[in-house]
């Protein structure tokens, strides 16, 4: 049990000592904050650039400009309008030359009916002019309204919105708003999960590879079994991998909360991404599925470390592993839309797959417990099978030297390792 | 004996790596196991530590087989010589001294005792691939040896060494065989060899063909070099019976001979063409039994 820990710890130290591990983790944090801070960087440099966005008006009516302005403001439409004795050329002209983003030309021939013409610099003010057809359509209505001398309540019934509310009955039992507060959760913790498994399952095919390359192997498994050695490897870097999520999981908590006593912008941000109240119990499938699946893939990227004896083959041999990873992925992305979708489910239950996708319908549909602990028992069984096997190849892989590239040597690997 | 290989088979498949080998090693000698590249010394080596197991007969240290149980009171140097090449000195052999059952402490009072003793201790802070290649194979000598192990292994240990770091080596060697340890080493040197071991094995694919103390080893080989320095033409000596090689030199020449008799009848006929200046009956080096037994082609 010495040796283990030995190793565990030599695993884990040697990384989390390295500068490369040091640098990254800084950099990512303070990433967090930075991001986290983004909207009170940006009206630091805001500051004092007050500009009126008022919009110039040409028109013949000075009233209408003033409905519509009423209008806007109900709408919750910040924007001011300005009347304007200036010409449309000459609007133009001041558009071309940036002194106004905007500008608006309002007619209303014959007294019931309203032409508008909306010039923009480029057509990237999306939501506005939306928001400005709207108003004035409504005030068109209004118009034709008083024309046919209807009296206020008939004109009130015909314009009475209709009581529209979205329910669902899927398996979720999450409103639509809750579906993308979660949805945005998951999806963050799903891409942490996505990234860490391809990461440090890399690291650890490298580090073995590294040890065969520079044959401190054959030092380190006189001294300690092979099978020992390798868990302990796979323990110790999982473990720096634990730690930086949590780390990064900590600055992420630290950041919202000093970021959202400076502004409540970035409160209402967060909330709106669903991270302003996390719920508890996807953080701990996050953290389940993140362990299960590190080890998954980590058993196995040792394996195939342990089959190389360059470091420059591990890349070639690893591809197979994050394609699996990566199809996995694809799925779980597209469940995000339809977490209830067929294919989602059922890959949900395998084991390559299941820390991804079977994480994302636990985050986003309230599923029968049995569901994920299927889905976590299958994985726990995959592992302690792939263990087994790893163990058998990686006895034997370490002692092969020479070219090996191709999977058959697995079976070279576990022969010697009988031996 | 301490360490004893009792009719050893490995067969990888078909091939067959090594051949029914034996050897009974006694506790405080120095062991050459001696073999061309392939011969199967580095399968032998890892069967003895438990790398692998034998397709047949039995290895025992001490009377118990090697295992996990049994790595502490072992050293070994691999051939291919490995160290984490990112790590520090001082960090990397702490490591490995701890694998081999060390107390931290321990551990860096013989690292500074060894960096002294092979006159590089500024070395203590350095990373690995910082450092030239001979004095990596020191730093990897230190981690076979920092812990005292009774049985140590050593594949070529002094391959790649300037002469002065195998003198060096060499000294260090022979001081942990005096404080009691089993040594067995392999190596393509048999100056070194002659030096150094007692006892000895020659192994050529995968068999043993020859086992036993250097000096048996070098009578039963039944051949004696005959050297005679003469200014007069020796060329016509080459036909006294007895005599199986010849080689001629300036002032000279050597006689591979299998008796004394055929020695001095050559003596006999070497005064008859004139004065000789040198007579001498010279026991074979390894290297002539190494030859003689393998073959030219891997001397």
């Amino acid at each position: 049990m010495r040796d283990f820990w030995i190793i565990f710890k030599q695993a884990f130290l040697s990384k989390a000592k390295s500068k490369t591990f040091l640098i990254t983790t800084a950099v990512v944090v303070a990433g967090i904050f930075l991001l986290a801070n983004i909207t009170t960087i940006i009206e630091a440099f805001d500051d004092g650039e007050e500009e009126s966005t008022a919009i110039p008006v040409v028109a013949d009516n000075e009233a209408i400009v003033d409905r519509l302005g009423e209008q806007l403001t109900a709408m919750g439409e910040e924007t001011g309008l300005e009347v304007t004795g200036d010409s449309r050329d000459e609007l133009v002209g001041q558009l071309e030359e940036g002194e106004i983003d905007s500008f608006l030309i309002l007619r209303v021939p014959g007294g019931d009916s309203i032409e508008a013409e909306y010039v923009s610099e480029s057509s990237e003010m999306f939501g506005f002019p939306m928001m400005l057809q709207e108003a004035l359509q409504s005030m068109q209505t209004e118009m034709r309204a008083a024309e046919m001398e209807l009296a206020p309540e008939q004109a009130g019934a015909l314009f009475e919105p209709v009581a529209f509310e979205q329910t669902t009955v899927s398996a979720s039992g999450k409103t639509e708003e809750e579906m993308n507060q979660a949805r945005m959760l998951v999806y963050v913790l799903m891409f942490l999960i996505y990234f860490a498994v391809i990461m440090y399952s890399n690291m650890i095919a490298t580090e073995v590879a590294t040890e065969k390359s520079s044959r401190v192997m054959e030092i380190l498994i006189s001294s300690v079994s092979p099978v020992k050695h390798m868990f302990a490897k796979v323990l110790g870097i999982g473990t720096l991998g634990l730690v930086q999520m949590l780390l990064f999981g900590l600055a992420g908590y630290l950041a919202m909360k000093s970021s959202s006593s400076v502004s409540e912008l970035s409160e209402s941000f967060f909330s709106e991404m669903g991270l302003g109240d996390i719920p508890a119990m996807t953080i701990i499938y996050a953290i389940v599925f993140f362990v299960l699946g590190y080890f998954l893939y980590a058993v196995l990227a040792a394996l195939l470390g342990s089959l190389v004896s360059r470091t420059e083959d591990v890349a070639s041999l690893i591809t197979p592993l994050t394609m699996i990873i990566v199809v996995g992925f694809i799925i779980a992305a597209m469940g995000l839309s339809t977490p209830d979708a067929a294919f989602v489910t059922y890959s949900s239950y395998v084991p390559f797959f299941a820390p991804l996708v079977m994480f994302l319908r636990v985050g986003l549909l309230d599923l029968p417990w049995w569901e994920p602990a299927l889905a976590i028992g299958l994985m726990v069984l995959t592992i302690v099978v792939l263990g087994w096997f790893g163990a058998r190849v990686y006895k034997g892989g370490v002692l092969m030297y020479g070219p090996s590239r191709s999977l058959k040597d697995l079976k070279k690997a576990l022969q010697l390792g009988k031996e | 004996m301490a360490l004893e290989l009792n009719h050893v088979t490995k067969k990888f498949g078909e091939f067959t790596a090594v051949d029914d080998l034996s050897l009974a090693i006694g506790e405080g000698t120095m062991y050459g196991f001696l073999g061309a590249n392939g011969a199967g010394k580095t399968t032998t080596f890892r069967m003895i530590l438990g790398l692998l197991n034998p397709t047949d007969g039995r290895i025992t240290w001490k009377g118990k087989p090697i295992n996990y149980g049994t790595s502490h009171e072992i050293g070994y140097l691999p051939e291919e010589r490995g160290l984490y090449p990112k790590m520090k000195v001082e960090d990397q052999l702490i490591f490995l001294g701890e694998l081999r059952g060390m107390k931290r402490n321990d551990a860096k009072a013989a690292i500074r005792k060894w960096l002294d003793r092979f006159e590089v201790p500024e070395y203590l802070n350095k990373k690995v691939e910082e450092l030239s290649k001979g004095n990596q194979q020191k730093i990897q000598v230190i981690a076979a040896l920092m812990h005292n192990p009774e049985l140590v292994i050593l594949d070529e240990p002094f391959s790649g060494l300037d002469p002065v770091n195998v003198e060096m080596l060499k000294s260090a060697v022979k001081d942990v065989r005096d404080q009691g340890a089993t040594i067995v080493f392999s190596s393509h040197r048999m100056d070194h060899v002659e030096e150094l071991c007692e006892q000895l094995s020659i192994v050529h694919k995968g068999q043993q063909i020859v086992e036993g103390s250097l000096r048996d080893v070098k009578r039963s080989f039944g051949r004696q070099n005959v050297r005679i320095r003469s200014d007069h033409d020796l060329t016509g000596l080459q036909s006294v019976s007895g005599v199986r090689n010849a080689s001629y030199a300036l002032n000279g020449a050597v006689f591979q001979v299998t008796d004394d008799e055929t020695a001095h009848q050559l003596l006999e006929e070497a005064l008859k063409t004139g004065p000789v200046r040198h007579f001498s009956i010279e026991e074979p080096s390894l290297q002539d039994i190494f030859i003689a037994k393998v073959g030219n082609e891997h001397a």
